[in-house]
């Protein structure tokens, strides 16, 4: 059974149609790139699967792990093991990275019926979890994302989507405004967390992100539809040709 | 001035003759002459009216109109009945602990026994009746009672209250805990607690002055605070004020500071029908610091004003102030931050920083900075900002897992920490936390735009999780 079935699935963000009619289905274990221009809807696509209410979905439907993704909140969805990877992380000052980080483990960990971890248990977790990613220990007692460069940020959510361990993690943008350094720490994260029993959706909008998170499956999205899926091949093709063509294709047939 | 304020001031022209024939001290002429003065001046002014540009969005016509008693001494019986919500307010660690119930002192819930060797505490009825020449030189000399009518009123009604006074160069690491409670009677009760703190050259104090009412009926607290800090000393003084909706709370804090004494104001108000928050340091001697910090909440219909006067008198001084403000329901808040720089007060720097979140649209905040600038050569800053939750916030934490409700919290105990993180760790801090962390657990369960957003079914079913 696939982990996510998209069907037909249409959205809107006041009163303007964004996705017009997604068909997608992934399978646990596989990484799907999502590749598109700007204002293709991309984004709005993560943050319709993050259940973010600002999106009104007026068609289609979305099954996550056999269950109803557009019913539930997007703490439910966060606690069922949706996981989205913040193209802009909020900034939150007064709270601190780990606090925050541990307060969201044990909101899912309480959903499952675990035991809460307590800070001197979560310490060495958090620690593992900061050094494969090249963070500095102190970026943990400083308020979340506050005075955080853009790398940091994103490997902040990196590093929360380590600790947190979703089945089905979604990467918007992580590697936009990143120098190559930070793109191959954060590649390496991702890559860390491939699993056969975790699927990822990378969403970008430059292949380069690719050379280091190999995908197994490409899909191009234009205005709001798929237009094209193939294999990890086809991120280079866009990336020799540009979207000019594709762009034509997905007008045309609107 | 119109009928019912007359007929009021009738009222307290008669309380002030019973109470000058019975207060301590009657035989000191300097003590009779500061109440009689103080009088005549709140009877010539009366309650300030909104005209008055200090007051400009506090009416305090609920005070002016109300008929209050000024209220006595309860009995043994009575007090023993508060034993239980007294000892719920203690603090652990602390150094000593005086608690004054309607403005008296009561010794029986107090234990002033452990303090170290050059720290003196007592309350001042006692001392003005035993050694009132320790007193003279330092009360009612900085309290302006010509700028506000309260302080004339609480200075016309001084009896009791704490007197603490720390030696040279001695340091007291835990706090002093003075809990003053207002409880209400049969008629609306008056009480008008002074307080007067010396920390001399070098002394190291921390004063913690909570304020508390039990009970629903109508109560008016009107207290006053003289802190006078000698060159070089360092005193935190917190104010937490907790009422409910009977309760008028005035409060001045008048900080004297000489040559480079440390002052830190920390001001905590978790509610109460009208709180009026005066906090008046006057930098005297060069090399200054003050902080002013403050965390202010309402909801309902409370309102909260926060009246700040920070007086550069002398150069190379810097204060700083950062009050935050949460505000639900119809509830209002006033931040008035005024900060004058004399003409000699050279190199001064201040700051003022004032930062509010509105959770519902009627909830109101007036601020206000006011700047008066006689000397040429200073920084003065100031900023206030006005926002809500923000909802991209909201949205970051609910998608890691964290239900509506509990981030809701979360990004407001994240606004309170910042006040938070501006006191020194220890007892007073871990206290005022502590408060804090509960109030606003009450506030975000409450919130009405939570409630509004969820569906009938849903609300119930979260109540009941709650209950």
């Amino acid at each position: 059974m696939s982990l996510l079935q998209i069907k037909n699935l249409h959205a809107k963000a006041e009163g303007q149609e964004i996705l017009k009619g997604i068909d997608l289905t992934i399978d646990e274990g596989e990484v799907h790139s999502i590749m598109g221009p700007n204002g293709s809807g991309k984004s709005t696509l993560a943050q319709v699967l993050a259940r973010r209410e600002n999106y009104e979905v007026n068609a289609g439907e979305i099954t996550y792990a056999g269950k109803n993704l557009l019913d539930m909140k997007p703490e439910e969805a966060a606690c069922e093991g949706v996981f989205l990877a913040f193209q802009y992380p909020a900034e939150i000052p007064g709270i601190t990275n780990a606090y925050f980080l541990r307060s969201a483990l044990n909101a899912i960990r309480k959903y499952r019926g675990l035991d809460e971890i307590d800070a001197m248990d979560f310490l060495p977790l958090l620690r593992e979890k900061a050094k494969l990613l090249d963070m500095d220990e102190k970026l943990m007692n400083r308020s979340v994302n506050e005075s955080f460069s853009g790398g940091e940020k994103k490997r902040n959510e990196i590093l929360q989507m380590a600790v947190l361990e979703p089945r089905l993690a979604i990467l918007d943008e992580t590697d936009s405004g990143l120098d190559i350094d930070a793109v191959r720490t954060v590649a390496r994260g991702v890559n860390a967390m491939r699993s056969p029993r975790r699927a990822m959706i990378v969403v970008t909008h430059y292949q380069r992100l690719l050379n280091h998170i190999v995908p197994d499956f490409v899909h191009v999205l234009v205005g709001g539809r798929i237009v094209r899926s193939g294999g990890p091949e086809l991120a280079l093709e866009l990336e020799e040709k540009g979207y000019g063509e594709l762009e034509l294709a997905g007008s045309a047939e609107v | 001035m119109n009928a019912i304020v007359q007929e009021q001031l009738g009222r307290y022209i008669s309380a002030f003759d019973d109470f000058r024939k019975i207060a301590a001290g009657t035989a000191l002429p300097w003590l009779t002459k500061l109440r009689e003065d103080a009088f005549a001046q709140f009877a010539e002014t009366g309650f300030p009216t909104p005209n008055v540009e200090d007051w400009r969005f506090t009416s305090v016509a609920p005070i002016a109109k109300t008929k209050f008693r000024l209220a006595e001494q309860l009995r043994t019986r009575e007090l023993l009945a508060l034993r239980d919500q007294v000892e719920s307010c203690r603090i652990p660690g602390a150094a000593a602990r005086m608690v004054f119930v309607n403005g008296h002192f009561a010794p029986e819930f107090s234990s002033l026994s452990c303090l170290p060797p050059g720290v003196f505490a007592v309350n001042l009825a006692t001392q003005i009746a035993e050694k009132p020449q320790h007193l003279e030189p330092h009360l009612g000399r900085y309290l302006k009672i010509k700028r506000d009518p309260f302080c004339a009123l609480n200075t016309a009604f001084m009896e009791d209250g704490a007197f603490l006074h720390i030696g040279r160069g001695r340091v007291l690491e835990a706090p002093v805990h003075l809990l003053l409670i207002s409880v209400g009677g049969d008629v609306p009760l008056m009480n008008h607690p002074r307080n007067l703190v010396l920390a001399e050259e070098g002394a190291e104090l921390t004063v913690v002055e909570e304020f508390l009412s039990l009970g629903d009926t109508t109560v008016f607290c009107n207290a006053a605070t003289e802190l006078v800090a000698g060159e070089g000393a360092v005193v935190s003084h917190y104010r937490i004020e907790q009422g409910n909706c009977g309760l008028f709370q005035i409060s001045t804090l008048r900080i004297q500071q000489d040559k480079s004494a440390n002052v830190s104001s920390h001001s905590v108000l978790l509610g109460g029908a009208l709180v009026r928050n005066n906090v008046h340091p006057v930098l005297a001697g060069e090399g200054g610091v003050c902080l002013i910090n403050g965390l202010f909440l309402g909801r309902e219909r409370e309102h909260v004003d926060n009246y700040m006067l920070v007086e550069h008198a002398s150069a190379h001084c810097e204060s700083r102030q950062f009050y935050h403000g949460i505000l639900d329901d119809q509830a209002h808040g006033v931040f008035h931050g005024r900060i004058i720089v004399h003409k000699d007060a050279q190199k001064t720097d201040a700051k003022q920083t004032n930062r509010n979140l509105l959770l519902s649209d009627n909830a109101q905040i007036d601020t206000k900075p006011q700047l008066e600038i006689f000397a040429d050569d200073v920084k003065c800053t100031h900023g206030a900002t006005i926002g809500q939750i923000e909802e991209n916030a909201l949205f970051y934490l609910r998608a890691r897992g964290i239900d509506e409700l509990s981030a809701r919290r979360l990004l407001l105990e994240a606004f309170a920490n910042e006040c938070l993180d501006r006191m020194k760790e220890g007892p007073a801090r871990a206290h005022a936390a502590e408060l804090i962390r509960a109030h606003i657990r009450r506030m975000a369960t409450t919130a009405k735009k939570y409630r509004e957003a969820q569906p009938e079914t849903e609300r119930v079913s979260h109540w009941e999780e709650f209950q």
